[in-house]
């Protein structure tokens, strides 16, 4: 193994596929952060893309990628950096590479954060390691002249990633646990209107569960900012070829359609996102969405 | 050089490996990865008359080697398809097996009827008829389970396309006898058979105590299917052999992940071989499969593909 990364696929212009030998992987509270070489990967990306990892070994039964958001990348030490929580046996495995094993990533993949074209305000937020694109974002947003706040929210002090990062990169910082093991005891969505209300923000930025994304539009709304959100949906290929990452959006037309979240997202205008269909783990198909629900096939 | 060109019910391709309905989208996605062109055959994710949006989610369920899945013919109609997808893929000089479907017999013809008014008709070299869908008359069972109702659908898209067009009818594995179901279609007009499609299968979320997916049960793909669809390749081809039906050429597809698995497909009665879950593993796995069968063929000593087919059969070792 001599360590370096090297391509799989003929890469398009705007993605690429490469074995990438882990850097580095550290323990970040309840999570790992790994440094890995994937130098095409780290020369294409934008804040609030996503990479899909390969995960098992090469005789792995379990086929699916899984897909995390880009942390950070250096284009010029080739290197991209992913946010890993262990939730089961594929992340677990990721979690557990060392040093020069080696990671099958494609990416980037989705859409970007969109970045005003400069000055004003914004406040990022994050839930649990949705925080993970959140700091390189806002290095990107200050360089813009942007005054940037972040809010970082969790359910105990162990979930909560990049405190201190953000201290570093951002104007502002707030801190919420619903436990109140640190910061604010609560929700994001507590203090999310008073960091508004002082910052002026005109663009929200958030990346995390459902259900803080759909608080986050809500607050962001009510204090007439934009709410550009992040969603977490499984996916098993992040590629937009299995079907199986959809919610129901809102078109340029004004009609419901079950679009992919991994070509058409993650990053979506939260007042676009038919939050009434999500619930209970489930997302249903909204009766005025486009070719709404008949029964059956596979 | 080993000659993998492949000869379908009189259409001839320049290799064997084709994508997988429902497992490629149309085309657009993976061609950022590979030149789609390259592939025998581009199988287009199933069509139907109208728009649908699919089922809620979760849609998915990680199995062992498998996924479940239960997308509910996600697309968005013949007439997009036929207006904007098929000239695309034309334009990118893709041979494409288009994967059709509807309600009843008579909306299968139509949508046969609609993709082939398409200006990019001409790309369309050959039909896969996706008869693992719910039959309005059957109170939604799919037509693949009963040979008549399978019967019906192949006679009636027959009927809407012209001779010299193959029409392949995609069976599911989930019968009791799969020989009286590729029977049924072959007599009905069915040029050739695609097998196999997903078997069906179900996960429960222990944490919710309820059934994992949106649509209780999904079909089951992926390497843990490989041997379903070897052992129905086998029975088909055997039955051909036999003389019980009509000898046709089979499209094999059923957890190909590489190109030994492409071999085994094609040694059990496979003139064509499918690549459907891996993709989603690995986006190259057509052309990654295609690379290495070859590679298999030429270590062999193989002059053909074609010399390959069925080559586990007796009466073709007899040969």
């Amino acid at each position: 193994m001599s360590g370096a990364a090297y391509p799989v696929g003929v890469a398009a212009r705007d993605v690429a596929h490469e074995r990438a030998p882990v850097r580095s992987s550290e323990p970040a509270g309840a999570y790992q952060h790994l440094v890995v070489m994937a130098p095409a990967i780290a020369a294409l990306a934008r804040p609030g893309q996503f990479v899909a990892a390969t995960v098992g070994g090469a005789t792995s039964g379990m086929l699916l990628r899984r897909s995390f958001s880009i942390h950070a990348v250096d284009p010029d030490a080739g290197t991209v950096e992913v946010v890993v929580a262990a939730h089961a046996a594929g992340t677990t495995w990721i979690t557990e590479r060392r040093i020069d094993d080696v990671l099958d990533l494609v990416g980037p993949l989705g859409q970007a954060f969109p970045l005003p074209d400069g000055g004003g305000a914004a406040v990022l937020v994050g839930g649990g390691y949705g925080s993970a694109p959140l700091f390189w974002l806002a290095q990107v947003l200050r360089q813009r002249g942007v005054h940037v706040e972040i809010v970082l929210g969790a359910a105990s002090a162990d979930r909560l990633f990049g405190v201190a990062l953000a201290a570093e990169v951002a104007d502002a910082v707030d801190v919420t646990t619903d436990d109140g093991s640190a910061g604010t005891r609560g929700w994001v969505s507590d203090v999310l209107p008073e960091v508004l209300a002082r910052s002026g923000a005109t663009d929200v930025y958030a990346c995390g569960p459902m259900a803080m994304l759909r608080a986050v539009t809500e607050a962001a709304s009510a204090a007439g900012a934009a709410a550009h959100v992040a969603v977490e949906e499984a996916m098993a290929c992040g590629v937009g070829v299995c079907m199986t990452c959809v919610m129901p959006v809102i078109g340029a037309d004004g009609r419901t359609r079950m679009v992919r979240a991994c070509l058409d997202g993650p990053v979506f205008d939260g007042d676009r996102v038919r939050w009434d269909a999500f619930g209970d783990g489930l997302c249903r198909v909204p009766d005025d969405a486009v070719g709404a629900p008949q029964a059956g096939g596979h | 050089m080993v000659d993998l060109s492949t000869t379908l019910a009189g259409a001839t391709l320049p290799n064997p490996l084709m994508t997988a309905s429902g497992c490629a989208a149309n085309g657009k996605e993976l061609h950022r990865f590979f030149d789609i062109s390259r592939l025998g055959a581009f199988v287009t994710k199933t069509v139907m008359p109208a728009a649908r949006s699919g089922r809620g989610t979760p849609r998915m369920a990680e199995t062992p080697s498998g996924m479940l899945n239960s997308i509910g013919l996600q697309g968005p109609g013949i007439d997009a398809f036929a207006d904007e997808d098929l000239p695309w893929l034309a334009s990118v000089g893709a041979r494409v097996l288009a994967s059709i479907a509807g309600g009843t017999p008579d909306e299968f013809a139509q949508v046969a009827t609609r993709l082939l008014s398409s200006p990019a008709a001409a790309s369309v070299s050959g039909i896969e008829v996706n008869i693992s869908c719910p039959n309005v008359a059957s109170r939604g069972l799919v037509f693949a389970i009963d040979p008549l109702a399978s019967a019906a659908v192949i006679a009636a898209v027959r009927a809407a396309v012209p001779a010299h067009l193959p029409v392949f009818a995609k069976l599911s594995p989930d019968v009791t006898d799969l020989v009286t179901i590729a029977s049924a279609c072959l007599g009905a007009g069915a040029d050739g058979l695609t097998l196999i499609n997903t078997t069906l299968g179900m996960a429960i979320d222990l944490d919710r105590m309820r059934p994992h997916l949106g649509g209780i049960t999904g079909g089951l793909s992926g390497p843990a299917i490989r041997p379903i669809a070897v052992r129905a390749i086998w029975q088909v081809r055997a039955a051909m052999f036999a003389e019980r039906i009509p000898t046709a050429p089979i499209i094999g597809v059923g957890g190909v992940a590489s190109g030994r698995d492409a071999l085994e497909l094609a040694a059990a009665g496979a003139s064509a071989i499918q690549v459907g879950t891996a993709t989603f593993n690995d986006p190259e796995a057509p052309v990654r499969v295609l690379d290495e069968l070859a590679g298999l063929l030429d270590e062999r000593g193989y002059a053909a593909f074609a010399d390959v087919v069925a080559a586990a059969h007796p009466e073709r070792r007899r040969q």
